[in-house]
């Protein structure tokens, strides 16, 4: 049995983590929050969560950036957007978790082992690669990555579709490959632009204090 | 007249959703629409695609959206409820955030591509209530689907978050098309509740329950089978019955497609409409019509 304090300290905040979630496009309204609790009533998934939504939503605004990146919730949401279509407040709680899941594969602080991360970036690679998903593919290179165990315990499932003619066994991918891989080079570009501005703001910054 | 719409199929309807492809084409073109599908389109990006990047997501999307709008039909048929949501969310995004739509926009420029913004995106369900209409439909029934007692399932991602052309809690689209069709509507509360989605491959314990507590309303609502519009709705309450038994006992209901039901009863053949790639398989028709009707 492992103990653990369950009670959070000023000190576990990452100061600024709530207002950088709520800048971006989509996630605004997160100050608006008034912790109702509806999204955690709604929820299909909250009775498995370690925090409810409600709790996630309080924790972002808080900064409690490392007890959210790490926690099960955010991969636990299904992306059905009933908590946002019921927030009284109208923040898009699941473009919040969207947010939160970026953020946790960014600073690779996600639940090791946890096949749904694993999931997302192996779908992202395949797209990125072949421009469509093979979806059977998808699903074998997942649980090997996971849990290979899991995935011998799938070939019932494997052989039935196989038999109904639902396991292709091409490669899908589209002709015009080397479009994507362009343009995703954009987004790549515009967002390393973004960063050396804010570095030399920083710099910029630092050099002007230095000088006072 | 045919009427003619661009097609974006996505990744599910050329795999396990086959049969959706197979039963929807058929049943549009009885009813004078042509499906023309989208040259050497992409993943739509899906849930996963956002959950690594947004930008990323929303700019995949654009090609297809891109691509649409060059091939010249007015609007874009996604009967992937994912697809549809993704290709509609973006073009939320370009229009609500312009910091979005800029880099959507260098990126199509990249590749010669534009998008002005003009094509909507539909849903074949939409497509066949509100443009096609139930009574164009109802006459091009043969076989009426009288007795059959159906469990309507709408699922999320094509009610929410974007209600576009039905009710978010209590859509209805769906049960006046199968009721024109000769189908009995039951009263199904858990319409619109989430199938689990992906999760029932990742983390088996709550993305089957999901696809249970659906399956189970059906059956105790005295339903034969459900009906959906989406690929993957239709898996996971069709594929996972084994795993569901094992956990909670059996709870065997048939799940198809509400373009196969059409099919059905516009008299086109079983095998044709792809009901042979179901797991849980659909009962014979429970009130045949006399031979010497139909195809």
């Amino acid at each position: 049995m492992k103990i653990e304090r369950t009670i959070k300290y000023e000190a576990d905040r990452v100061k600024g983590f709530g207002d950088e979630v709520s800048s971006v496009p989509g996630c605004e309204k997160l100050q608006a929050c008034i912790q109702c609790g509806t999204c955690s009533g709604v929820c299909p998934l909250s009775i498995y969560m370690d925090y409810s939504p409600r709790q996630v939503m309080a924790m972002v605004r808080s900064d409690f950036k490392n007890e959210v990146l790490t926690s099960h919730t955010v991969w636990l949401c299904a992306s059905c957007y009933q908590c946002t279509v019921d927030c009284p407040r109208e923040i898009r709680i699941t473009d919040i978790m969207y947010e939160l899941k970026q953020r946790a594969l960014q600073e690779g602080i996600y639940p090791k082992k946890f096949s749904i991360p694993v999931l997302a970036k192996e779908f992202y690679k395949m797209v990125y690669r072949y421009g469509r998903v093979s979806e059977n593919l998808l699903a074998m290179t997942m649980f090997l990555k996971s849990s290979p165990l899991e995935a011998l315990k799938m070939w019932r499932l494997g052989l039935g579709l196989i038999l109904r003619g639902r396991f292709p066994l091409t490669l899908e991918k589209i002709k015009r490959r080397d479009e994507l891989g362009r343009m995703m080079k954009v987004v790549d570009q515009v967002k390393i632009n973004k960063l050396h501005d804010e570095l030399k703001q920083a710099r910029q910054h630092v050099a002007a204090r230095s000088q006072a | 007249m045919t009427t003619k719409y661009s097609y974006f199929p996505g990744c599910s309807l050329k795999g396990i959703g086959r049969a959706y492809e197979e039963s929807l084409l058929p049943v549009l073109r009885a009813l004078d629409v042509e499906l023309e599908e989208l040259e050497d389109w992409n993943c739509c990006g899906a849930t996963a695609y956002m959950a690594i990047d947004e930008v990323k997501a929303c700019v995949l999307a654009s090609r297809n959206l891109a691509m649409a709008e060059k091939l010249g039909h007015k609007e874009l048929v996604a009967p992937c409820s994912a697809c549809y949501l993704v290709l509609n969310k973006t073009k939320h995004y370009l229009q609500d955030s312009p910091a979005v739509r800029g880099v959507i926009e260098k990126a199509l420029a990249e590749v010669n591509m534009t998008y002005s913004g003009n094509t909507p995106v539909r849903h074949p369900l939409d497509v066949m209530i509100h443009s096609i209409g139930l009574d164009a439909i109802k006459q091009r029934v043969k076989r009426p689907l009288t007795g059959l007692k159906v469990a309507p399932y709408y699922g999320c991602q094509i009610v929410r978050p974007y209600s576009t052309f039905d009710d978010q809690y209590n859509p209805t689209t769906m049960d006046r098309l199968l009721e024109a069709i000769g189908c009995t509507i039951v009263h199904f509360p858990l319409k619109t509740r989430c199938c689990g989605a992906s999760l029932t491959g990742t983390l088996p314990e709550p993305g089957l329950l999901c696809a249970r507590d659906i399956l189970a309303e059906a059956i105790t609502r005295g339903a034969d089978l459900i009906a959906t519009v989406c690929p993957l709705c239709q898996f996971n309450l069709d594929g996972y019955h084994d795993k569901i038994a094992k956990k909670w006992g059996p709870h065997r209901i048939p799940t198809v497609y509400f373009t196969q039901l059409m099919g059905l009863a516009f008299g086109l053949g079983e095998r044709e409409l792809g009901l042979h790639r179901g797991f849980v398989p659909m009962q014979p028709l429970p009130a045949p019509v006399p031979v010497g009707v139909g195809v």
